[in-house]
C-alpha cells in the first residue's frame, strides 16, 4: 500500500501528546455507565438462581409486585421466546435464543447466578426486599463443573436438544459436547516416526474473569411511544442496540444506545446482560431504570473465558526441526454453546513452519457462567500448553527457546496448519528483538528462572464509520462509533490530525452514540485503530479534498491548481498565480460562502489487518518454603505495525501481561460440591495489583502492515497470550518443575516444592 | 478454475468429507451461492461463520473479494476478539 505520507515525513503518527480523555479521569469527572441519573429514575435488582442447575416449575411476583414502592416486575415470560437462531454478530457466532435466556432464565436455570426475575422499585432496598417476596419453585438436578466431567458419559445433560455438531454419523443421544472440529496439515502419523525427540504434556487452565474494575451498568428510558434510549458500559453501543431489539422483538429504529465512558472491557463487554431487562422494566415501569451489577455478580453471572484441558504433543530431529505436532483441546463454554475453540485451534501452532499438525477440539457445556470473549479469545490457553511444550522440547534438545523457535518460526510464505499462508508477517523480527534486548542474557541469581514465550493473533477489521467535521473556527471534530477502551480517541484524532496537518491540540475526538455516527461494529479484536482508522483517515482525505476546492473557489481558480501543505492551501506553481496562502482557520471561516459545511463521514468494511506476534521474557525467584513466585523482570516483546501513540500501545502489552501472570499465578474460579462460586469478590479472586509487579517493560517492533494508510495492526489482544508460558517456563528454570495445571497459586507449588523433595530423599 | 480449500472440519458435514474442490465463482458472494446449490446449507454455514484468506489476506463479510485462478483461497472460521 502506498502510505498516505512517507513514514519519515510524519509529524504527529508516533508521537505521544496528552491524552483527550485524561483530564474527564483523573479529576473524575468522567461519566462512566453506573453515573448517569435520570429524573424520575428507579433501581433495578435482578433475582438470581442459587442453584447450579434446576428446572424452574413456577414463578410467583405477586407479593414482591404488592409491596409499595415496586413499580414492575419481568420474567423470562416478559420476552418473545425466539428461536434458535446462530449469526456471527459480536464477537463471535451468537446464538439469540440462548442469549435470551441467559439474561433471563425461561425453563431452567443452568448456573448458580443465573438470572429468573427482575424488579424495578423506588429504590435500591426496596428493590432487593422485593426480590426476597419472589417465589420460585425449583425442582433441582444433579450438576456438572468440570469440562471432563461433563463430557463423560452419564454426565447430567444441560440441553436435551444438544447433538455434538461435527461427528458422523449424527449422534442420536444429547451431549454436553456441543462441537467437535480439527484442523489437519500433511501426515502427523508420519511425521511423529520421522522424529528423533518427542515431548508430551496434559495440561489445564481455569476460566478466568476479564475482571474489568467497572460492573455493567446500564439506564433504561423508553418513552410512551416506544422510542428507547439505553445508557451503558460497553464495547459496542450498536451491539447493545442491535442485542437488545432481538430479545425484546423491537426494531432497532426505537433504540438510541449511548455508550458511556468504560472502565475495562477486554472483551467481557460484547455482550448483553442488564441491558434487554432494564428496557422491559422501564416500559412496564414507565420511569427510567438504572441497574447495576455488584461485583459479586459480575463474577457469578457474567462471562469469564473458558477453563480448558490441553494435551499436546511435539516431535522434532536432533537438529530442532519440528516435524510433527499434535493438539486435543477441550474448552469449556459455560452454560451455553459457544467457547472459542476455534481461534484455540488455529492460534496454538500459528507461529511455526510445521509440515505435519493434527488438531482436535471440543466445545464443552457445563453448568457455569457462559463464557464471553476475553482479550485473543482462546489463544491464551492453547498457547500455554504449545509454548510449555515448546520449552521442554527445547530443553530436551539441548537448544535455547529463542533459537528454536527462530529455527521453525513462521515467515512470509509459511503454510499454517488451517490452509492460510502468512503474509507480511513480523515474527522472526520479533524474535531477534527478544534474544539481542539485554534482559535475554543478564545474569541470575541461585534460585532464579528465566522462561520465553510466544502468541499469536490474527486482528481483525470489520465495519466502522468516522467522520471529521471542520468547526466554523476551523478547529476539528472527530466523531468515531466506537467505545474507546484502548485509546481510540487519541489515535483517531492523530491520524486526522496527521493528514489535516493541523496540531493535534485543534481536535477533539468523540464517541458517538448510535444516531449521530454510522454502523460500528463493536471495539474488540484489535480492530478499531486498523478499521475505525482508515475510517477516519479516508474522511479527513476528503476533508482535504473540500479545502482544497473552497480555497480554489476563493481564488477563482482550479481545485487541480491547489495543493494541501501543512494545514493550509497554496498555489500548486507559479501558473496557478500568486497568492498567500489560506490557512484551514481562514477556509472555515468563508465555508458558508463557498458551499456549506466542510465535513465527511466515511462508513466501510474494513479488510486486510495484519497479525501480530509476541515474545515475552519472565524472570521470577521461588520462595521455596510457601510457593510464592515473584515476578522480578518481565520484558515483552511485539510486532505492533505502526504504533499511532506509542503509549497507549505500552499500556496495552503491560496490561495484558499483567493480566496474563494473574492467570498463570492466581486467578481461578473455585466451586463448591454444590457447583456454588465460593471467591466471587476480589478479596478472594486475586489479580495482580502494582505491588505483585515490576515495570513491565514493553518493546515495540514496527513492521508495518501494508494494507492499512499508516501501517497499522491491531495490539491489544497479543500480548495476553504468552505471560501463561512464559512464567511457567521460568518457574521450571526456577525449580526444575513442569507445572502443567494454572494457576500456579503458592499452595500449588508449594506441594509440588515437597512431593519432588520428598521424592528426592526417597 | 478457483481452487477452494475448506480449513478445518466445519464443511465436511455438508461436503461428505470434501476439504477441497474447484469452483467457477470468482467472487465470494458468487462462492456462496455455488457452494449452496452443490451442498444445501454450506453456502449459508460460510456466510454465517466463515472468511475466506485469499493469498494470505483474511476477508470477512466482503461479498466482492475477488477469488482468481491460481490465488490460495481458503474458507476459514470467522474471527472475532475481544
Amino acid at each position: 500500500m502506498n502510505y498516505i505520507i512517507p513514514q519519515s515525513e510524519l509529524k504527529i503518527v508516533g508521537t505521544r501528546p496528552v491524552r483527550p480523555d485524561g483530564v474527564d479521569k483523573v479529576t473524575g469527572r468522567a461519566t462512566f455507565g453506573a453515573d448517569m441519573t435520570l429524573a424520575g429514575m428507579i433501581w433495578g435488582k435482578m433475582l438470581r438462581s442459587p442453584h447450579a442447575h434446576a428446572r424452574i416449575i413456577s414463578i410467583d411476583t405477586s407479593k414482591a409486585l404488592a409491596l409499595p414502592g415496586v413499580r414492575a416486575v419481568v420474567t423470562a415470560a416478559d420476552f418473545p421466546d425466539i428461536a434458535s437462531e446462530e449469526a456471527f454478530v459480536g464477537e463471535g457466532p451468537m446464538n439469540f435464543r440462548d442469549l435470551s435466556r441467559n439474561c433471563l432464565a425461561r425453563d431452567k436455570v443452568l448456573y448458580e447466578g443465573h438470572a429468573v426475575a427482575a424488579v424495578a422499585a423506588a429504590s435500591q432496598s426496596v428493590a432487593e426486599a422485593a426480590l426476597e417476596l419472589i417465589d420460585v419453585t425449583y425442582e433441582v438436578l444433579p450438576h456438572v463443573i468440570d469440562v471432563e466431567a461433563a463430557m463423560a458419559a452419564g454426565a447430567p445433560i444441560l440441553h436435551e436438544d444438544m447433538f455434538t455438531v461435527g461427528i458422523e454419523p449424527k449422534p442420536t443421544k444429547p451431549s454436553n459436547v456441543a462441537k467437535r472440529v480439527a484442523f489437519a496439515k500433511g501426515d502427523a502419523e508420519a511425521g511423529f516416526r520421522e522424529a528423533d525427540v518427542i515431548v508430551e504434556g496434559r495440561y489445564t487452565t481455569q476460566p478466568v474473569h476479564q475482571a474489568y474494575i467497572e460492573p455493567h451498568a446500564c439506564l433504561a428510558q423508553v418513552a410512551a411511544d416506544g422510542q428507547a434510549h439505553i445508557y451503558s458500559s460497553t464495547q459496542g453501543q450498536f451491539m447493545v442496540r442491535a442485542y437488545c431489539a432481538k430479545v425484546l422483538g423491537w426494531e432497532i429504529a426505537d433504540i438510541r444506545s449511548y455508550p458511556m465512558e468504560i472502565g475495562g472491557g477486554f472483551g467481557g463487554k460484547t455482550l448483553v446482560y442488564l441491558e434487554p431487562v432494564a428496557l422491559a422494566l422501564a416500559r412496564k415501569a414507565g420511569r427510567p431504570v438504572k441497574m447495576v451489577m455488584t461485583r459479586e455478580e459480575v463474577f457469578r453471572a457474567s462471562g469469564p473465558t473458558s477453563g480448558a484441558v490441553i494435551e499436546v504433543k511435539l516431535g522434532a530431529r536432533r537438529d530442532g526441526t519440528i516435524v510433527a505436532a499434535r493438539e486435543v483441546l477441550k474448552y469449556q463454554a459455560g452454560a451455553f454453546a459457544g467457547s472459542p475453540i476455534g481461534p484455540g485451534c488455529m492460534c496454538g501452532f500459528a507461529m511455526y513452519d510445521l509440515p505435519n499438525v493434527d488438531v482436535v477440539g471440543y466445545d464443552v457445556v457445563s453448568n457455569r457462567p457462559k463464557v464471553a470473549a476475553y482479550r485473543a479469545p482462546g489463544a491464551p490457553i492453547t498457547s500455554f500448553a504449545v509454548e510449555s511444550a515448546m520449552d521442554d522440547l527445547a530443553r530436551k534438545l539441548k537448544i535455547d527457546p529463542i533459537a528454536l523457535r527462530e529455527m521453525n518460526g513462521a515467515r512470509d510464505g509459511s503454510k499454517t496448519h488451517y490452509g492460510v499462508t502468512h503474509r507480511d508477517i513480523g515474527f522472526l523480527a520479533t524474535l531477534e528483538a527478544a534474544r539481542s534486548h539485554p534482559h535475554y542474557s543478564a545474569p541470575l541469581k541461585p534460585g532464579q528462572g528465566r522462561g520465553v514465550a510466544c502468541g499469536f493473533w490474527f486482528n481483525i477489521g470489520g465495519e466502522s464509520s468516522g467522520a471529521v467535521h471542520v468547526n466554523e473556527d476551523g478547529s476539528i471534530s472527530v466523531v468515531s462509533g466506537n467505545p474507546d477502551i484502548g485509546g481510540s480517541r487519541a489515535s483517531m484524532a492523530m491520524m486526522a490530525a496527521e493528514v489535516l496537518g493541523v496540531p493535534i491540540e485543534h481536535v477533539r475526538p468523540i464517541v458517538g452514540d448510535t444516531a449521530s455516527i454510522g454502523f460500528s461494529h463493536l471495539t474488540g479484536g484489535s480492530r478499531v485503530t486498523f478499521a475505525t482508522g482508515m475510517a477516519v483517515t479516508q474522511a479527513a482525505e476528503r476533508v482535504v479534498d473540500q479545502l482544497k476546492q473552497r480555497a480554489a473557489q476563493i481564488w477563482e481558480i482550479p481545485p487541480e491548481a491547489v495543493e494541501w501543505k501543512d494545514g493550509k492551501a497554496y498555489p500548486a506553481g507559479l501558473n496557478a498565480g500568486a497568492f498567500e496562502p489560506l490557512t484551514l482557520a481562514q477556509i472555515a471561516l468563508k465555508a458558508g460562502r463557498t458551499g456549506g459545511p466542510i465535513s465527511s463521514e466515511v462508513t466501510l468494511n474494513a479488510q486486510g489487518a495484519g497479525p501480530g506476534f509476541g515474545c515475552h521474557i519472565c524472570d521470577v525467584e521461588v520462595d521455596r518454603e510457601t510457593g510464592h513466585v515473584k515476578i522480578l523482570r518481565y520484558t515483552a516483546v511485539q510486532d505492533v505495525g505502526k504504533a499511532i501513540h506509542p503509549s497507549y500501545v505500552e499500556g496495552q502489552i503491560q496490561g495484558g501481561a499483567a493480566q496474563g501472570i494473574g492467570w498463570a499465578l492466581n486467578e481461578e474460579y473455585i466451586y463448591d460440591k454444590d457447583g456454588k462460586m465460593e471467591n466471587a469478590g476480589f478479596l478472594d479472586y486475586r489479580v495482580p495489583v502494582a505491588s505483585d509487579l515490576p515495570l513491565i517493560e514493553a518493546v515495540m517492533v514496527e513492521v508495518p502492515n501494508p494494507r492499512h494508510p499508516f501501517g497499522v495492526r491491531g495490539v491489544g489482544e497479543v500480548p495476553i497470550v504468552p505471560p501463561m508460558a512464559a512464567v511457567a517456563n521460568a518457574i521450571r528454570a526456577a525449580t526444575g518443575l513442569r507445572m502443567p495445571d494454572l494457576p500456579i497459586s503458592p499452595p500449588k507449588l508449594r506441594a509440588a516444592l515437597d512431593a519432588a523433595a520428598g521424592a528426592k530423599a526417597a | 478454475m478457483p481452487h477452494v480449500v475448506f480449513s478445518g472440519s466445519d464443511a465436511g458435514r455438508f461436503t461428505g468429507g470434501r476439504t477441497e474442490l474447484e469452483v467457477t465463482a470468482t467472487t465470494f458472494r458468487r462462492l456462496v451461492r455455488e457452494l449452496d446449490e452443490r451442498f444445501p446449507g454450506l453456502g449459508e454455514r460460510v456466510e454465517v461463520g466463515m472468511a475466506v484468506a485469499i493469498d494470505g489476506v483474511i476477508y470477512q463479510d466482503a461479498y466482492a473479494a475477488p477469488l482468481a485462478e491460481g490465488s490460495e483461497i481458503v474458507l476459514i472460521p470467522k474471527i472475532g476478539g475481544g
